[in-house]
């Protein structure tokens, strides 16, 4: 699998998750900056967390419009698998290729802390390592990640199966307790139509490595290499 | 008190304006304007007076305290540099420095809790990536008022959301810190940010100017009208009218430090930077003076180049803005396009606005005309120094637990506190903080110390800040040593080499005996332990006037220290493991006075604080690290606030087990909640005790067995039982409950 990475200005989560990549990977991701206006030959586009632009507008908005989001939506309707981490995943909405939006926590406070998330399904590119209904561990680290989508985009998502992971408890159930900022349905990561591209709130590239402190994130990395070769 | 207002910005520029009653406006004595006309050779016009009346506040020239920060240790082998420069530097091996410093931002938080929290959070990172450092950790320690107060919700909730949106905006993880409650700051609170960086060790950059006729730059953010006399400001008391110096507290943008950070880094990687500042306290002013001065270099501006936010800008405010976000930078002649091109990659603004000089002379122009023209080495140098009156603190009696009629048994006392402002959990605090980011935070906040791993390696710096200010209330001298040796204890409780430290002094007005006593008599404790220890202080700041109508803070030097971990692989933490034998280390008195338990269960804050003695100290700390780095013991949590009772209640509740505690014969409230010095509580394995027992009685370390780990409760001997679920409970709502009442 051939990776890149979209760097932001104000992208701060790029060296975590180029690292989380290359350990599955066994070599570097390419870094691509958001003033490019041509992809390299890759397999995943990842967008990593951070603050784009200092998230001053809305989370996201301002990259969204950002020259090499053209191309990664090109790259998306080629087909291409991407992949939308925090930031990523409010940038991923604000540009269209994922429905819904993050809004403020519903505590209005940042967030960060580890949280369990249910695997509702694993027959996307992302989760083939997990099992379907697996709880894994994994932190979150966001003002605005409190996802909503209207009714009938809500009832689509869950007709098509395309509501990634739930916010849950440690033994699986989902309720409020659980839900760290407020998500309709304990909502942490959507897929597009076509289960290639992915947005959640959760970071898995930190806990990919057992020396801080856990796992689990690991496998949806080794999931893509799995699944992109 | 100073009334000072921008209006004085907006007049002309002339001699005439100048009188003594201005220059006392701005905060400078008879004396000292009489100095300044001196200096000069005649009166200085209004910008000049500005920068005198900056360049020597109390804030940026030390005055009353640099008599006695001489006296502190400041060298070790592995000192690369001491105070002085932008912030301290150590050599951590592998041809890697750790870069670090703390400071305060307390008054301007007290005002805009926000944007005064997050602007100290900014500038204390420019202070270590200005030397060549990536950011690796923040750290803060917060002292905010009374619970009660109306004022305390509102400061907590703003300096917390201040904190976390710098710095989780700019990706730099906050790992660590503490945040404790007094009445004494009621009207004073304190934020002390800690900034730690990791830089090579060769490529270390220094803010001494060098190279006649080299290009000085800007770089940054645009220059506006916030922040003017920010540093005057903190050189002066609070009295009710507080707020009107609002204007005088700057406005953050951690997305431009990020680009700032990016670029400035960038920037050093080429060979380009001769020497480079940030523009902090005192903005233009005190960065070009200062690195004038150390170069022994005059310096001409043309402030017409100087990247304004609005128009209309006078240079009186030009010198005296503080607008976050800027560098000063003396680059190499001829390579101003290199460095342009960087700043223009990350669209920050970038001019050319003077050069260096052999003049010794900062010479000011502006619209074509000579605004101020100053000599630099006396300004910088030769600032006005006090040897301010101070009395030593009265002496207090120490309290066993024969001193007093406890008000609660022991089951009881251990339950209020563990839920108490200062005890309890502040997890509420540190969620809001992205503790995770750059992954390579390994002990996450809430231990003794923070442990983040440097990039790519199996090593590890551990971080912590301390102070125990009723201590140093009770007794300035034992308080300095404690807050040394408490830093010290806690970064070996993880395993760490303690290597150095940083202090922040707050006190309240050196103009006052008892005061600038408290501060002579802290100083010396902190030079003692310093010493004794081996943990030179590498950089600082001190903050005085830290009182409001007349009331001072309690005496706050709080020490942030750095340790170094060889192998992550031989650390502790405090999360306690089913199945082991809990020892306790180190010497047991009693000592309650000053205590936790004193001042919650019993209500009074009478008492001589716990005397430290740092041959102990050493030797007991000493044999703990032997121990981790060992691999003999994995689980370690110094003895503090609250004694044996807290600490062994939240190494239960790091590690969900629970503890039969057998205490000793006769086991009162001093041995539960005493809280003698140089002490530690490790777990270990049942196989392990003999040898560790051995290798005690060896070092001369009384090493005790008080409990078995395992259950759900905390079996408190004949004392009763409390299930941790009631524990964590009570120390986890305490914080969340206050701030959503």
């Amino acid at each position: 699998m051939k990776a890149a990475v979209i760097v932001f200005p104000g992208s701060n989560c790029d060296r975590d998750l180029k690292v989380a990549l290359a350990q599955s990977m066994g070599r570097d991701p390419i870094m691509v900056w958001h003033g490019d206006t041509t992809l390299p030959d890759v397999d995943l586009i990842a967008v990593p967390g951070g603050f784009s632009y200092g998230d001053y507008l809305r989370s996201g908005a301002m990259a969204a419009h950002s020259p090499i989001m053209k191309e990664v939506i090109r790259f998306a309707q080629r087909g291409g698998a991407v992949l939308g981490i925090c930031n990523g995943f409010q940038v991923l909405t604000e540009a269209g290729l994922l429905p819904g939006v993050l809004m403020r926590n519903k505590n209005l406070r940042f967030v960060c802390r580890d949280v369990f998330l249910r695997v509702d399904h694993n027959d996307t590119v992302f989760s083939g390592a997990y099992e379907t209904g697996q709880v894994i561990r994994v932190p979150v680290a966001h003002h605005d990640g409190n996802y909503f989508i209207d009714s009938k985009g809500h009832e689509q998502l869950e007709d098509e199966r395309r509501i990634a992971f739930r916010y849950c408890d440690e033994t699986g159930a989902i309720n409020e307790r659980a839900n760290p900022n407020g998500s309709l349905s304990n909502i942490a990561g959507v897929l597009d139509p076509t289960r290639r591209i992915l947005g959640m709130m959760p970071h898995p590239e930190r806990l990919s490595d057992p020396a801080l402190g856990g796992n689990d994130g690991r496998a949806m990395f080794d999931s893509l290499i799995s699944a992109l070769g | 008190m100073i009334r000072l207002s921008v209006r004085w910005a907006r007049r002309v520029n002339n001699q005439s304006d100048v009188t003594p009653e201005l220059a006392a406006e701005h905060g400078l004595t008879a004396d000292e304007f009489d100095r300044a006309v001196e200096i000069l050779g005649r009166t200085p016009n209004l910008t000049e007076l500005g920068i005198f009346s900056v360049m020597w506040s109390e804030h940026c020239s030390y005055k009353s305290s640099k008599k006695w920060l001489r006296t502190l240790p400041t060298d070790a082998p592995w000192v690369i540099c001491g105070p002085g420069e932008n912030a301290g530097v150590i050599d951590i091996g592998e041809g890697l420095a750790a870069i670090f410093k703390m400071e305060s931002h307390n008054h301007p938080s007290y005002i805009e809790p926000y944007q005064g929290a997050a602007t100290g959070v900014g500038g204390i990172m420019r202070d270590v990536f200005t030397m060549g450092a990536r950011p690796i950790a923040n750290l803060n320690a917060l002292r905010f008022g009374s619970p009660d107060h109306s004022k305390t919700r509102h400061l907590v909730s703003g300096v917390v959301a201040g904190i976390g949106g710098y710095g989780n905006c700019i990706g730099v993880p906050t790992v660590g810190g503490e945040c404790t409650f007094h009445n004494s700051y009621d009207g004073n609170i304190l934020v002390n940010a800690m900034t730690v960086g990791i830089a090579p060790a060769d490529r270390i950059f220094y803010a001494e100017a060098a190279g006649i006729g080299n290009p000085v730059i800007y770089v940054g953010s645009k220059t506006g009208r916030d922040g003017i006399h920010g540093a005057t400001m903190a050189s002066a008391e609070f009295d009710d009218q507080s707020d009107e110096k609002r204007p005088t507290v700057q406005v953050g943008d951690p997305f431009t430090e990020k680009l700032l950070l990016e670029a400035c880094l960038e920037l050093m990687a080429t060979d380009t930077i001769v020497a480079i500042q940030d523009m902090g306290a005192a903005g233009l002013t005190s960065s070009s003076f200062e690195m004038a001065s150390r170069g022994g270099m005059g310096i001409d501006i043309d402030l017409d180049q100087v990247p304004m936010r609005e128009a209309g800008m006078t240079a009186y405010e030009l010198m005296l803005s503080e607008s976050q976000e800027r560098m000063l930078i003396v680059l190499k002649a001829g390579r101003e396009d290199d460095a342009r091109a960087i700043f223009e990659k990350w669209e920050l603004d970038f001019a050319v606005i003077g050069h260096l000089t052999e003049s010794g002379r900062m010479v000011l122009k502006m619209g074509g005309e000579t605004v101020a023209d100053l000599p630099v080495a006396p300004l910088a140098d030769s600032a006005p120094e006090y040897d301010r009156p101070h009395v030593p603190s009265s002496v207090r009696p120490p309290i066993f637990a024969g001193d007093i009629v406890p008000k609660k048994n022991i089951k009881d006392a251990l339950l209020d506190l563990i839920a108490s402002p200062d005890l309890s959990s502040k997890r509420w605090i540190w969620e809001q903080y992205d503790h995770m980011v750059m992954g390579d935070t390994v002990a996450r906040p809430g231990g003794d110390a923070a442990v983040v791993r440097i990039h790519g390696s199996n090593r590890a710096l551990a971080a912590t800040t301390d102070c125990t200010p009723r201590y140093v209330a009770a007794d300035p001298v034992e308080g300095g040593k404690q807050a040394v040796a408490e830093c010290w204890r806690n970064l070996t409780a993880t395993g760490a080499r303690p290597l150095a430290i940083t202090d922040c002094l707050n006190f309240g007005s050196p103009e006052r005996a008892e005061v600038m006593g408290q501060f002579v008599g802290a100083i010396s404790g902190i030079g003692e332990a310093a010493r004794a220890l081996d943990f030179p202080i590498v950089s600082g700041n001190v903050s005085f006037y830290n009182e409001t109508n007349g009331k001072a803070v309690q005496p706050t030097p709080a020490i942030g220290g750095v340790g170094l971990i060889d192998d992550l692989d031989r650390r502790a933490g405090l999360g306690l493991k089913p199945d082991l034998a809990v020892l306790l280390i180190g010497t047991t008195a009693g000592h309650l006075g000053a205590s936790m338990f004193l001042r919650e269960i019993n209500g009074s804050e009478d008492g001589a604080p716990p005397q430290v003695d740092l041959t102990i100290e050493r030797r007991v700390g000493d044999f703990v690290r032997h121990q981790i780095t060992s691999g003999i013991v994995e689980i370690c949590h110094d003895v503090s606030d609250g004694g044996i009772a807290i600490a062994l209640v939240e190494m239960a509740l790091a590690g969900g087990i629970g503890i039969t505690i057998a205490a000793p014969d006769g086991a009162d409230h001093g041995w539960w909640f005493g809280e003698d010095q140089a002490r530690y509580l490790v777990a270990v394995g049942h196989d392990a005790l003999p040898k560790l027992a051995e290798d005690a009685l060896a070092a001369d370390v009384p090493l005790v067995r008080i409990g078995l780990s395992g259950g759900d409760d905390l079996v408190l001997g004949t004392e009763g039982t409390l299930p941790l679920t009631l524990l964590r409970g009570a120390a986890e709502s305490w914080l969340p409950a206050y701030m959503d009442a």
